[in-house]
């Protein structure tokens, strides 16, 4: 049996159960979408966009799945506790694929008209907002990942941020996965960023440190209005025996600035899609991110930016440190469409082996029908600088503190992306003890003790 | 403090140095001149431990230990001290940072506390007017886009900040301009002491006119072919190298 079959049986039995358990917005698509996947099938590692990771071999297993939503026995504030001061948030968490409601802001803490919570429940409330915008940007047809997310995802998180309104506080979602067997869970995100408006989201990704395997998959959907600016920050702090396969959809509307950042410090199988587009002109993208991979981990990271209408600016740096046995994989397609004049595209992706045996491959994709544009792309994999590790060891600087140094440095382009400061910070103190090798047990998270 | 005995190094398989004997004593200073590609640089390089010489043949004692079971770092510890002909630019590793961690280091190695925030940045300050290194300079990346001369004001201050007992001056002279040169020679007269030693690098008698030397070699195909006091430096200036060439028969 293939590994896609389980899924689809799983459907067909389970179809009453599922949409029972979630909103008639979400059940709108789920037929359409196992369509889709009955005919397409999961990506296999034939797919020129998956040859690094094997969906199939990740799907396989039997993992169990919460589709009756029975209660998790959690208390999410006592897994997580943030350990950096000066970053205050607005925290919300999604325990497995279920939205926590126990715990989240008063409502009175958001400014007026904000919406922020449980995606099924929001999708109850507010059937003609979320329905407006839920799987408009998923583009089902083109991955079975995220085909066979849409027919079982049954929550998440929803955040609407009206027109005009800025939220200073930056939105934080803590994603938890516990699970006493192999765990499942199809989660997606909704964010709507109305004309002007402004708001930043920290997704942060935990996973208890148990034996099981778990698959995470994430779709999450990002409309940004003319004129709005919006931070989405994604930060994956997991364990080993956690396979994450996330796609990220985006689309700008005109002057619009959106930063994407997607962190990878600790996980053990990554695979990231990020699509972009351009509704209006003069929107601005940046995309970035980072991975510290270690021992047999692996991040794969797939990017399409659309540039369709002319005037927009995208600039893309994704920078990788692998060590051990580590994969990784950078592919980065732009399409800058027939008239899309004065378009603006830079790419870079730079890697470092530190280890003989990690490998990284990269593969820049530009497809351009514009004549008055300008675009770049440039990719280097390297070693550690052996010039620059022996000057500071000359210097008195041991060894593994010279290779953490440069290691570091490495990353640090990326973390300045970060329009936070207190983000910054914490990033900076997390990516040092990361090289430091103490990560595995980020003191932010109790579950990972 | 040191004892150079019959020192053979090479790198990918080509042997440089050729038999080198020399001993340095505290409160000396030597000048080691001789014509490019001798082999100065490669001498400096085996002896603060750099990984890509292989130390074929002889010995190196430093204070009584052998310095060639030390790694670099442990060298550094130690108290010896290389001023790089070619300082190596490191990006995104602030100077503040390098300097900080290279201190820390040393200290932890001789049983000492971290220096606070603040002792160190009043250190940084007391040694960057040594060189009179701006404080642009060492807010920057190490040596990134530093000028050529800039590098070499850099690589002294770091001198400065680890007190070693003894240094090596790869061309320290090289890139600098008249004025950069009086500052940066005062900068090492000001750290020389009964104690340590120095070694100075270099292709011209300017340098030494600032530094003076108790002794000159001159390093030729990987041996040291002549000794002799401060008048020899000034011979060479005047004749070249040819006559010495002539004495060992090859012209
Ligand atoms: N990686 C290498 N492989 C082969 N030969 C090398 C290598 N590095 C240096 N050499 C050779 O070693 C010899 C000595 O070089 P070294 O840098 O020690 O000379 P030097 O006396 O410092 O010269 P200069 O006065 O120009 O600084 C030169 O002939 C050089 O070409
Ligand atoms: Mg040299």
């Amino acid at each position: 049996m293939s590994a896609v079959q389980q899924y689809i049986d799983l459907y067909h039995s389970q179809k009453n159960l599922i949409a029972g358990h979630s909103s008639p917005v979400m059940n709108a698509l789920r037929d359409e979408a196992m369509a889709l996947l009955e005919s397409k099938g999961l990506p296999t590692l034939k797919d020129e966009e998956y040859r690094r990771t094997d969906i199939e071999a990740l799907y396989a297993p039997d993992y169990g799945l919460n589709l009756g939503r029975v209660n998790i026995e959690i208390n999410p504030y006592e897994v997580f506790r943030c350990d950096v001061p000066n970053l205050s948030t607005l925290l919300y968490f999604v325990v497995n694929d279920t939205f926590y409601t126990q715990a989240q802001p008063a409502a009175a803490k958001l400014p007026e008209g904000v919406v922020a919570g449980s995606l099924c429940e929001m999708a109850r409330q507010y059937p003609q907002l979320v329905a407006r915008y839920y799987g408009k940007a998923a583009d089902m047809k083109r991955d079975g990942t995220v085909a066979l997310n849409t027919a079982f995802a049954q929550d998440g998180f929803f955040l609407y941020i009206p027109d005009g309104v800025v939220v200073e506080k930056p939105i934080q979602l803590v994603n938890i996965l516990r699970g006493n067997v192999d765990f499942m869970v199809n989660r997606r995100l909704l964010i709507v960023v109305g004309k002007g408006a402004q708001a930043k989201l920290l997704v942060c990704d935990h996973s208890d440190e148990s034996s099981v395997r778990f698959l995470a998959s994430q779709v999450c959907e990002i409309f940004v209005d003319d004129d709005a600016v919006f931070d989405y920050y994604d930060m994956e702090e997991s364990s080993e025996n956690t396979a994450k396969v996330a796609s990220v959809f985006v689309r700008q509307g005109a002057r619009s600035n959106v930063l994407v950042n997607g962190i990878v410090l600790h996980n053990g199988v990554t695979r990231s899609n990020y699509y972009s587009t351009f509704d209006g002109e003069h929107a601005e993208l940046s995309l970035c991110g980072m991975g510290i991979v270690d021992k047999e981990q692996s991040v794969d990271t797939y990017t399409y930016i659309d540039h369709a209408v002319s005037h927009c600016h995208s600039n893309e740096l994704f920078k990788y440190v692998l060590n051990d046995s580590a994969r990784g994989s950078f592919c980065g397609r732009i399409l800058v469409r027939h008239g899309a004049q004065k378009t603006e595209a830079y790419q870079g992706n730079k890697n470092l082996c530190a280890s003989p045996l990690a490998k990284m491959y990269t593969k820049p994709q530009l497809e351009i029908y514009a004549d008055d544009v300008k675009c770049s792309h440039g990719a280097t994999i390297g070693q550690l600088d052996q010039n620059a590790l022996f000057y500071m060891r000359s210097r008195g600087i041991t060894e593994a503190e010279a290779r953490m140094l440069l290691m570091f440095a490495f990353t640090n382009d990326v973390i300045e992306q970060v329009r936070l400061d207190a983000l910054k910070d914490r990033l900076r103190q997390l990516v040092e003890k990361r090289f430091r090798g103490e990560l595995a047990k980020c003191s932010g998270c109790q579950a990972c003790r | 403090m040191l004892k150079i005995t019959d020192l053979h190094a090479s790198i990918n398989g080509k042997e440089i140095l050729k038999g080198i004997d020399l001993v340095v004593k505290p409160g000396e200073v030597h000048a080691i001149m001789g014509p490019n590609g001798s082999g100065k640089s490669t001498l400096s390089a085996v002896l603060t431990g750099n990984p890509a010489y292989e130390v074929t043949r002889g010995s190196v004692e430093f204070y009584g230990k052998d310095l060639l079971a030390l790694s670099p770092e442990d060298r550094s510890h130690e108290g010896l001290f290389l001023s790089f002909q070619y300082p190596v630019e490191i990006p995104g590793v602030s100077m503040v940072n390098f300097m900080r961690t290279a201190v820390n280091e040393q200290r932890k190695y001789r049983g000492l506390e971290p220096l606070s925030a603040t002792d160190f940045l009043k250190l940084m300050r007391e040694k960057r007017a040594i060189v009179e290194l701006d404080n642009k300079l060492a807010s920057r990346s190490v040596n990134e886009g530093f000028s050529g001369g800039e590098k070499k004001r850099n690589e002294i201050f770091q001198m400065a900040m680890l007190e070693p007992r003894l240094s090596i001056l790869d061309e320290t002279d090289s890139g600098l301009d008249i004025d950069a040169l009086r500052i940066v020679a005062g900068g090492v007269n000001k750290l020389k002491s009964e104690k340590n030693a120095t070694i100075v690098i270099t292709h011209y008698q300017r340098l030494l006119d600032y530094i003076a030397p108790d002794f000159v070699h001159v390093l030729y195909k990987g041996r040291i072919v002549k000794s002799g006091g401060p008048e020899l430096a000034l011979e060479l200036e005047e004749r070249g190298y040819d006559w010495i060439k002539k004495e060992l028969g090859e012209i």
